[in-house]
C-alpha cells in the first residue's frame, strides 16, 4: 500500500478502516542466502539496501525482541555530517544525503526536520577547533557556518549570555543537521525491506552460530535452526554475545547512555543545541517534549538504566547554559546500551570466518549513521568489497594500528570515549 | 550504585574513577614485547569479554588514592567483592 496524503485524507473519511498491517508476520523459513542478526536501525536498512540495489531478497532479519526496540528507538535522534575525520567524515556526508531523500525513498515519513545545528564554543582555543572543523566539513561538500556570539544570540536568545560560568564565544552552525523520529526510521525501513521480499522475524533469538570448515553455515534460534550462506551480526551493545557464539573477542565495551524528555512545551527550541563545556545536548520534539542528554556514564553496565551521578551533571549543565528550562518537569529517562569501540569509531567488515560479517561500534552515534551504514554492509555482503565511503571501517585496525579514528583525540584506547 | 572501599566502607559511585576492565591487569611479558606479538598486545588493550553479568573491573577511590578490583553484575549493577590492588602483582 503506498501512502500518500490523499490516503490519509481518505481513510480519514473512512474512520481508518482501510489500513492494513506495514510487514508480514512470516515464520522462518529452513535456509536465506543471507541472515542478518539483530533488527535495529542498521540490521533493518541493511536487508533494505541489499533487497534494492543488489536484488538480494532471498534475506531474513532475526530480531530478538520486535522491531525497533533496542538503541534505534531510544536515542535522541540527531542527525548530521559534521565528522573532521577523513574516513568518518565522507561516510557521514553520504549518510546526511541518503537521508535527505530517504523519506521519498522509503515512501515513509521519517519526520526528518533540518533545523541546524549548533555547537557552542566557549574558548579561544574551541572556536579555533571549530573553525578547522567547519573547513572539514567545507572541504568534504558539507554546510558549515562560524558564528559569532551576537549572531549565537540572534538564533539562540533563550542562552545566559551576561553570567555564564562559560561564556559563550560563538557557534560552530551546520545548517543541514537536525532530528528525525527514530522509531519512524525502523519502521520504514522494515516495510520496505518486507515488501521487497524479505522476513522480519520477531521474538527470535540468535543463541549460536553454525561453523563448518571455516566457513559459516547458519545460526541456531529460539525458533529453530537456520541456514544461510552468509551470515552478518548487527547487534550494537550485544555485539560481544553474538561474537562469542562465533568464537570472537571484539575490540567493543558495552555502556550505558541516558536520554531525558521533559513534558511537551510550546516550541522554544528550534535548533539542536550542544554545550561545549560540559556533555549536554538539547532539541525540541516535535511533540513538544525538549529531548536531552550528556555524557556516558562511564562504566560497562547492560542496565538499560542510569545511575543519578549522571543525571545530576547532565541537568546542571542544561542549567548552566539555558536557565529557562529549570521550569520544564521531566517527565522521562532512560538509558540504552552503547557498543564502545577504543577509537570511538565503527566496524564494518568481514571476519576471519569465511561468509561471517560485523558491524558495530557505533558508540552513541549510530543513528544519524543508519541509512549509509546499511548501505554499506550490503554493498560488503553483496560484492565482497567495501564501499568506498566505508573502507576505513576495518575490524583489524586495533590491532595493526593503522588507519585508526580517534575523531575527538583523546586516545584509541577504552573508556576513552 | 556504591562500591565498598576496603579502607574508607562503602561509598558513593560520585567518589570513583572507572578504570576498564581488569585484562588491563595481564600485561603482555616481556618477551611478548620483544616479539613484537601484536595479538598479545590487542588482546590486552583492545578486545574484551564484555559479559552481561559477572565481571571484573578497575575502580579508582579517588579519597584515599587507592586502585580497586571490583567484581560486580553488570546488569544487575550488584557489587560481590573488591579488592585493594596495591601490592598486588600481576
Ligand atoms: C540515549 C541514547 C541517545 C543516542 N543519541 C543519538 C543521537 O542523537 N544521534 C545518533 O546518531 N546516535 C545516537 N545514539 C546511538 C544510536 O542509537 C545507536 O548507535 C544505534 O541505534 C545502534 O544501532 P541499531 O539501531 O542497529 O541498534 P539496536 O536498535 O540496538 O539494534 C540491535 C538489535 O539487535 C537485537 N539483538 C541483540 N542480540 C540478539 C540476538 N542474540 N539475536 C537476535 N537479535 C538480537 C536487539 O534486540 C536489538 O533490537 C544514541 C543512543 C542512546 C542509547
Ligand atoms: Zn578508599
Amino acid at each position: 500500500m503506498r501512502y500518500s496524503g490523499l490516503r490519509v485524507f481518505t481513510q480519514g473519511l473512512l474512520g481508518n478502516t482501510g489500513w492494513k498491517p506495514a510487514w508480514r508476520k512470516p515464520a522462518p523459513k529452513a535456509e536465506y542466502d543471507v541472515v542478518i542478526i539483530g533488527g535495529g536501525g542498521h540490521g533493518l536498512a541493511t536487508a533494505y539496501y541489499l533487497a534494492k540495489k543488489h536484488g538480494i531478497t532471498n534475506v531474513a532479519v532475526l530480531e530478538r525482541g520486535y522491531l525497533g526496540g533496542g538503541n534505534i528507538g531510544r536515542n535522541t535522534t540527531i542527525v548530521r555530517a559534521n565528522y573532521f575525520l577523513p574516513g568518518n567524515s565522507e561516510f557521514y556526508s553520504h549518510s546526511l544525503k541518503l537521508w535527505e531523500g530517504l523519506e521519498a525513498d522509503l515512501n515513509y515519513n521519517t519526520m526528518h526536520s533540518q533545523r541546524g545545528l549548533i555547537n557552542l564554543f566557549h574558548s579561544d582555543g574551541q572556536r579555533d577547533a571549530f573553525a578547522r572543523r567547519g573547513n572539514a566539513m567545507l572541504a568534504q561538500g558539507d554546510d558549515a557556518v562560524l558564528l559569532s556570539r551576537e549572531e549565537v544570540r540572534e538564533k539562540l536568545p533563550y542562552l545566559d549570555y551576561e553570567q555564564a560560568r562559560f561564556p559563550i564565544y560563538g557557534g560552530l552552525y551546520h545548517p543541514r543537521g537536525g532530528t528525525a523520529r527514530h522509531d519512524a526510521v525502523a519502521w520504514g525501513y522494515a516495510r520496505g525491506a518486507d515488501q521487497r521480499g524479505v522476513d522480519l522475524i520477531e521474538n527470535c533469538a540468535v543463541t549460536g552460530i553454525d561453523i563448518a570448515g571455516g566457513k559459516v553455515t547458519g545460526v541456531q534460534t529460539t525458533r529453530g535452526a537456520i541456514r544461510a550462506k552468509k551470515v552478518a551480526m548487527v547487534v550494537a551493545g550485544r555485539s560481544s554475545q553474538v561474537a562469542e557464539m562465533a568464537g570472537m573477542r571484539l575490540p567493543i565495551e558495552s555502556h550505558v547512555l541516558q536520554a531525558f524528555v521533559t513534558e511537551g512545551l510550546k516550541p522554544v527550541i528550534n535548533h539542536v543545541v550542544s554545550f561545549g563545556m560540559g556533555h549536554f545536548y538539547i532539541s525540541q520534539s516535535d511533540k513538544g517534549g525538549l529531548v536531552f542528554g550528556g555524557d556516558l556514564d562511564f562504566y560497562a553496565s547492560y542496565a538499560a538504566r542510569g545511575n543519578l551521578p549522571r543525571v545530576e551533571q547532565v541537568m546542571e549543565a542544561g542549567m548552566t547554559l539555558m536557565p529557562m528550562i529549570g521550569r520544564a518537569k521531566i517527565l522521562r529517562s532512560w538509558g540504552g546500551i552503547m557498543d564502545m569501540s577504543p577509537d570511538g569509531s565503527p566496524i564494518i567488515d568481514r571476519t576471519d570466518i569465511d561468509g561471517l560479517f560485523v558491524n558495530c561500534g557505533w558508540n552513541y552515534g549510530g543513528f544519524k549513521a543508519v541509512p549509509a551504514s546499511g548501505d554499506s554492509l550490503a554493498h560488503l555482503l553483496a560484492t565482497g568489497r567495501p564501499l568506498e565511503v566505508a573502507k576505513g571501517f576495518r575490524l583489524d585496525r586495533f590491532r595493526t594500528g593503522r588507519g585508526l579514528m580517534d575523531e575527538e583525540g583523546t586516545g584509541s584506547q577504552h573508556n576513552l570515549h | 550504585m556504591r562500591i565498598d572501599c576496603p579502607y574508607c566502607g562503602a561509598r558513593d559511585l560520585r567518589e570513583y574513577t572507572y578504570g576498564g576492565a581488569a585484562a588491563y591487569l595481564q600485561r603482555p611479558e616481556a618477551e611478548a614485547e620483544a616479539a613484537a606479538d601484536d595479538a598479545a598486545w590487542d588482546a590486552y588493550l583492545h578486545l574484551r569479554d564484555n559479559p552481561a553479568g559477572r565481571t571484573r573491573d578497575l575502580w579508582f577511590h579517588e579519597p584515599c588514592a587507592t586502585w580497586l578490583e571490583v567484581e560486580r553484575d553488570t546488569v544487575s549493577h550488584e557489587i560481590f567483592a573488591t579488592r585493594a590492588l596495591a601490592g598486588v602483582r600481576t
